[in-house]
């Protein structure tokens, strides 16, 4: 490669966030036509460096070129005048406006002063064909599917005539098929001389899309290495630091009878619209019962209305022969239900409390922690401190409030909690490792399998079909509100679950 | 369009003239009484309609605005002041002064929207509390002023209030000219004609607010302005990632919506009566806000809404006028504090959301941080 084929670089930037160095001395460069993944933990600097390209953050030092040229970024103006395009990992989409609304939307073509839609439709649909993305721009983005969503995203770079595409961890809301078609598309993109930065932390698909791989760690560049000449193991080692296992240890384990048993559950969520429809399932003690499925299919109303967050509006739910069906959390809990919830800082912890006060969330009104109605603070105080030991929660003090802590740590006082009470008979774990460091989650997963092998009833709900696949015994695919496959984890592929996940009708086989 | 919505205010306002004619038509023929109720709520649903064009455009860019009570409140004492100053002190002519009021109304009502911005953009105050603080602002300043400037011990007026230069003129709208050979020599046609015509002569304010009211709807839904000011409201980020300057766009927005405060304020003393007590707005800032909502954020849904509340208005005027042929099985509608209180139990009823969902834009009152 000569210097000329080089479209961006980023000199020495190093950007200083109060107590964090997120970017220090970074150097990267992005070859014309080329993928180019980025590849580290949350946190190690990916976005940072990605906002500073596209002008969300001004750097403290360094400097970028674009062609060989300096430039100067101070906003997303700059670098859109650069040809510089990103596609963010929450999309910056509104829901309201049509899909030509948001691709025009700070490009506006206007004739006489009024918005000219149907030449900014004309072109839409011209690089919607030109790259296979078929979207259609009088369709209202609130409508679409996240993936086609994602399309509209990077319509809008085009529509820029961007020639650098920044994608920032698309793959994160993708069922495995929707993954599949952009790594077409992003083939399509490079062949026809676009270049795209893509940033990940999955290492399969950086070994399965890249050209380059660039590992971060820690706002450090670790690494620049070529897909052939690494594999994962190499690849999570640079990106942690140390040797990781990737497999969770799993012994094979029998099951004994139904703990949780869900029949006909349906639950409406906050605009009043059925999410779960009739959904029966049952876990059985000593089993891992995994749910996979898209983001915002109905497993946040699942779980909530199976702990006691939100009331279902038909069906029935039973733990162990006693009927909970919309039974407060609390009766729940001593009945013997732990839940991790999906959002940890809005349902797991008060982070204004202390990590004493939130270890004893659930057992505060009862002795040892109560007596007459007043708190002993001292046997809150002891068993934090035995939980912090035991869980190996990382934190200065028990006194220290939750939300000082890490992501990592904030969820294994969660896990700590709720895992730590004798009469726990079933654990529903919902998103448990989402957005935490590769050690924390061999951690949680290693805790969620020691419960499984003592026998409790697990319902693992999460989006990473990765994570379904290692704990599950059974998997249970939801779709649209609706369980639409149980299998046996053993006998179930990934492209058969994503296929199921994308909506592909099946007959439901029980395992 | 939200036709349910719309059918539903028509309704409203059926019932209401259908009230006044059914009573009223033993004195005076329904052609008439329509006609008359017609222009009255027209002009009553001014300050409605520019009141809750003020909060569309502050709310479409994310800036909650309870304040335009206050903006209106102040804005009608500082353009009738200045009317008055103009008039008296600097010896301008009297129509000179009173367009000089209206500016003065206008520009005032900006201040107080610049003071709102300020608040809860740049400083991040809580919105509800940043248009609180306006509110009692306004109370006090007006209240606190108006003794002072004429009664105080310095007063340039020696304690008594000057009359006003007076109010804007009526507009000749001239129907009854050019559709008079129509009639031929029919003096029915002729009366019906004028009647008619009472509808379409309205004050400068009151036919700028109507033509304000499509103007803004426009704005917001067919240009680039209103684009954007729509992006800011519902998605700041997604607006900053394009380029778009969020904060510029917001205190745009608001300095829009305070003019439009500024305007519903200066109808109250320079276009309806020349005169000011406190706390003359009496609640119709927060009426506007009602008829904003009701109209789903939308400049021709609120003036809907605003309607509805000017034929509400227009119905306890008549009922004062036909009181005496009100029939006795329906003898509450003699009690004006009974009728009175029509819009602000339509304002609660409509509020609460039977009529079908209203959807505020989704970053409303939320301050944008990078």
């Amino acid at each position: 490669m000569t210097e000329a084929n080089i479209v961006l670089e980023a000199k020495n930037i190093t950007k200083q966030f109060p107590g964090v160095l997120a970017s220090d001395n970074v150097n990267f460069d992005l070859r014309k036509g080329e993928i180019h993944a980025l590849l580290g933990e949350n946190g190690a600097g990916k976005s940072t460096l990605m906002n500073l390209i596209y002008g969300l953050h001004l750097p403290d030092k360094g400097e970028i070129f674009v062609n060989g040229k300096p430039i100067e970024i101070k906003s997303p103006n700059d670098s859109i005048a650069a040809g510089i395009g990103m596609v963010h990992q929450h999309f910056m989409l509104i829901p309201v406006f049509t899909v030509a609304e948001n691709v025009m939307l700070g490009d506006e073509v206007t004739k006489r002063g009024s918005l000219d839609r149907v030449t900014v439709a004309a072109k839409i649909n011209e690089i919607s064909k030109q790259y296979g993305l078929d979207v259609d721009p009088n369709a209202l983005v609130g409508d679409l599917p996240v993936g086609l969503q994602q399309r509209v995203e990077i319509v809008k770079t085009l529509y820029r005539n961007a020639e650098i595409v920044i994608l920032d961890e698309p793959t994160a809301v993708l069922t495995p098929q929707e993954a599949e078609d952009l790594f077409r598309i992003m083939r399509d993109l490079t062949a026809r001389g676009v270049s795209i930065i893509f940033i990940t932390h999955k290492l399969k698909e950086v070994l399965a899309v890249a050209d380059r791989i660039t590992v971060m760690r820690a706002g450090r560049v670790i690494n620049t290495v070529q897909p052939s000449e690494t594999n994962e193991a190499q690849l999570a080692n640079m990106m942690v630091g140390r040797q990781v296992i990737l497999t969770v240890e799993k012994k094979d384990h029998a099951a004994s009878g139904d703990i949780l048993k869900v029949e006909g559950l349906s639950a409406r969520d906050q605009r009043d619209l059925e999410t779960v429809h009739n959904v029966s399932f049952t876990v059985r003690g000593g089993e891992v019962l995994g749910i996979a499925g898209v983001q915002g299919n109905g497993q946040t109303e699942l779980s909530e209305a199976l702990t006691g967050l939100r009331a279902p509006t038909g069906g029935k739910v039973t733990m162990d022969g006693i009927d909970l069906t919309g039974k407060s959390p609390r009766v729940m809990t001593e009945a013997g239900l732990a839940h991790i919830p999906e959002d940890r800082q809005r349902h797991g912890l008060v982070l204004s409390y202390s990590v004493a006060d939130n270890m004893a969330l659930c057992d505060y009104y009862r002795p040892p922690f109560s007596s007459r109605g007043v708190i002993q603070q001292k046997a809150l105080d002891e068993n934090a401190r035995k939980l912090i030991d035991a869980f190996d929660v990382r934190t200065p003090s028990p006194f220290v409030n939750a939300g000082k802590l890490s992501g990592g740590n904030q969820q294994k006082v969660i896990v700590a909690r709720e895992l730590s009470r004798h009469n726990v008979k079933l654990v529903i774990a919902n998103q448990p490792t989402r957005g935490l460091d590769v050690g924390s989650i061999e951690y949680i997963h290693s805790e969620i399998i020691k419960m499984r092998d003592r026998g409790v009833a697990v319902l693992l709900i999460s989006a990473e079909l990765d994570e379904v696949m290692a704990l599950s015994d059974r998997i249970a695919v939801m779709y649209r509100g609706q369980i639409v496959a149980v299998v046996d984890s053993k006998k179930a592929t990934r492209e058969q679950l994503g296929l199921w996940m994308a909506g592909a009708h099946v007959e439901t086989t029980q395992a | 369009m939200d036709w349910k919505r719309f059918g539903f205010i028509a309704l409203i306002i059926v019932v209401l003239f259908g009230t006044v004619v059914m009573i009223g038509q033993v004195k005076q023929p329904p052609v008439l009484i329509i006609t008359s109720m017609l222009a009255t709520t027209i002009a009553v649903a001014t300050p409605l309609a520019l009141g809750a064009l003020s909060g569309v455009y502050c709310e479409r860019a994310g800036v909650v605005n309870i304040g335009i009570e206050g903006m209106m409140l102040t804005s009608a004492f500082f353009g009738w002041l200045g009317a008055i100053y103009m008039y008296h002190i600097f010896k301008i002519p009297p129509s000179i002064s009173i367009v000089l009021g209206v500016m003065f109304a206008i520009l005032t009502g900006m201040l107080m929207a610049l003071l709102h911005a300020a608040l809860s953009i740049t400083f991040k105050v809580d919105q509800i509390i940043g248009g609180t603080v306006i509110n009692i602002l306004a109370v006090g300043l007006t209240g606190f002023l108006n003794r002072q400037l004429f009664f105080g011990a310095t007063s340039v007026f020696k304690g008594s209030v000057p009359s006003s230069p007076g109010v804007l003129p009526t507009i000749h709208v001239p129907l009854t000219e050019i559709f008079t050979s129509v009639c031929g020599t029919s003096a029915s046609c002729l009366e019906n004609l004028a009647a008619i015509n009472r509808v379409f002569d309205q004050k400068p304010i009151a036919i700028s607010a109507i033509l304000l009211v499509f103007f803004s709807h426009y704005v917001l839904f067919n240009t680039r302005w209103g684009l954007r000011t729509r992006a800011v409201g519902e998605h700041p980020k997604a607006a900053d990632t394009v380029g778009i300057n969020v904060i510029k766009m917001r205190y745009a927005n608001v300095l829009i919506g305070g003019m439009f405060a500024g305007l519903a304020g200066a109808y109250f003393t320079i276009e309806s009566v020349p005169s000011f007590e406190p706390l003359l707005t009496n609640g119709r800032g927060f009426i506007s806000l009602a008829a904003m909502i009701f109209g789903n954020w939308t400049p021709i849904g609120a003036w809907a809404a605003s309607l509805v509340f000017g034929a509400s208005q227009a119905l306890l005027i008549n009922m004062q006028i036909f009181r005496d042929v009100i029939p006795p099985q329906w003898s509450f509608l003699q009690e004006s504090y009974i009728v009175g209180l029509t819009p602000y139990i339509l304002t609660m009823f409509i509020l609460t959301g039977i009529i079908g969902k209203t959807t505020p834009p989704a970053a409303d009152g939320v301050p944008y941080e990078k």
